[in-house]
């Protein structure tokens, strides 16, 4: 069994002394976990970092097998967010969700293009908390577990609508968005209990720049 | 365990393991097999070199570990490994106390050491915050680095964590904490390593190294 595709980081945890378990989210096998060989070495850890792309081939004698990733590096995506602590949170807090939250190998083209184009607006665009809240809630949608947009509770650029324009009511509208999302996110989780703790960061951090 | 019965499983583990040097031998092997960078095979012969060695390493090196086990600890204030408590760079009155420099494991503090760039004083946090690890602000030792930075002699903290998102958020989350603080928040450059080639740098590296450029006088 083998193929090529192209992912995104989502988390590398290190495996023995000089290789890593690798959860991608690929363009066309979705979530995908995979063995790194060398991937704990210094020259492999930059690459492996959440966010970033890679060019992918896996192999395994059989389909069910964890397999092993040939990697080569793609865009650095994180290193442009590094040093900007709200955007890194965010690119965590993103990577954390679709690692605990999306099915291994089942493939979806249309999350893995939203996904992609979530960590593009946090890298260039000021809006990115609309942006990010917004992604939150389709996600929780494509996993089956979709908000009622004409809820009360729902803030209206969730709905369609356009965000406020002043920066305090658009951050309050983001707190709103991300208590909702939030409260109906652990349904979502393989593991209902999981703690998002990433994403609690987030909240904590965007919470702080609001007061 | 009586003397025989001990015998018996010595024999027992000889007859399993046809042609190896005894219980002692075989759990020295096993020992050392779990030291990083040594698997079975090097491990078999780091033993017989150390036995060839008996005088000459096998006991100096016996003895060392037996002080290191008992003397080595962790240093209170800074987190340093040292057989003293608080450790040498803790008790030298020569290095700057006004910096500390906050760096993820005692490697990296000998790290810098090496360099012999930095005067200051350390504190090792033990770790970065990782939520795939479960490790949370309340296992690294940042209530101490933040009781420190109060402390009316430092000025400035240096974040000298990893450049990975990891060691970067552990950053900006103490950096988070001392605000309000008198201190001064510094973080290490990020750009060109010395000897490297534009050619063989990641895009992230070039981006920063581009982002960081300076005037040349």
């Amino acid at each position: 069994m083998q193929w090529s595709d192209t992912g995104i980081v989502l988390s590398a945890r290190k495996h023995g002394e000089t290789s890593a378990i690798l959860h991608v989210l690929t363009e066309q096998h979705g979530r995908h976990a995979g063995l790194v060989r060398g991937g704990a070495s210094r020259t492999r850890r930059g690459i492996l970092q959440p966010g970033n792309e890679l060019s992918l081939a896996w192999r395994a004698r059989l389909s069910e097998h964890l397999g092993t990733f040939t990697v080569e590096a793609g865009r650095a995506r994180v290193a442009a967010v590094l040093h900007e602590p709200a955007r890194l949170a965010a690119f965590a807090a993103a990577c954390e969700l679709v690692d605990s939250a999306l099915p291994e190998r089942v493939p979806d083209v249309t999350g893995h293009r939203a996904f992609r184009a979530l960590l593009e607006t946090i890298e260039s665009d000021d809006a990115w908390p609309i942006a990010y809240a917004r992604w939150e809630f389709a996600l929780l949608a494509a996993l089956g577990y979709a908000i009622d947009p004409t809820g009360a509770d729902v803030p209206p650029f969730l709905a369609g609508q356009q965000a406020p324009d002043d920066p305090r009511g658009r951050t309050a509208a983001v707190r709103a968005a991300l208590d909702l999302t939030g409260a109906h996110l652990p349904n979502a989780l393989a593991d209902h209990k999981a703690r998002l703790p990433a994403r609690a960061r987030l909240v904590d951090r965007l919470a702080r720049q609001s007061s | 365990m009586s003397r025989s019965s001990a015998t018996k499983e010595l024999d027992q583990m000889d007859a399993n393991n046809p042609g190896s040097g005894g219980g002692d031998l075989d759990r020295l092997m096993q020992l050392l097999a779990r030291i990083p960078g040594l698997g079975p095979r090097s491990a078999r012969r780091a033993a017989l070199h150390l036995l060839r060695k008996r005088e000459a390493l096998l006991v100096p090196l016996a003895d060392a570990l037996t002080r290191a086990a008992t003397n080595v600890r962790r240093c209170g204030v800074c987190g340093n490994l040292d057989s003293a408590d608080p450790c040498a760079i803790c008790r030298d009155e020569r290095r700057d106390p006004s910096i500390l420099c906050v760096v993820e494991d005692v490697a990296d503090l000998w790290a810098l050491e090496r360099a012999g760039a930095y005067r200051g004083r350390y504190h090792v946090l033990g770790g970065t915050l990782s939520a795939l690890d479960g490790v949370n602000p309340d296992d690294l030792a940042i209530p101490g680095l933040l009781t420190r930075a109060k402390s009316e002699e430092v000025r400035e903290v240096i974040l000298a964590t990893n450049a990975t998102v990891e060691g970067q958020t552990t950053a900006h989350y103490i950096a988070d904490r001392l605000v309000g603080t008198d201190v001064k928040v510094t973080a290490l450059a990020h750009g060109m390593p010395m000897g490297g080639e534009l050619d063989y740098l990641d895009d992230g590296t070039l981006g920063w190294a581009v982002k960081s450029r300076r005037p040349i006088s």
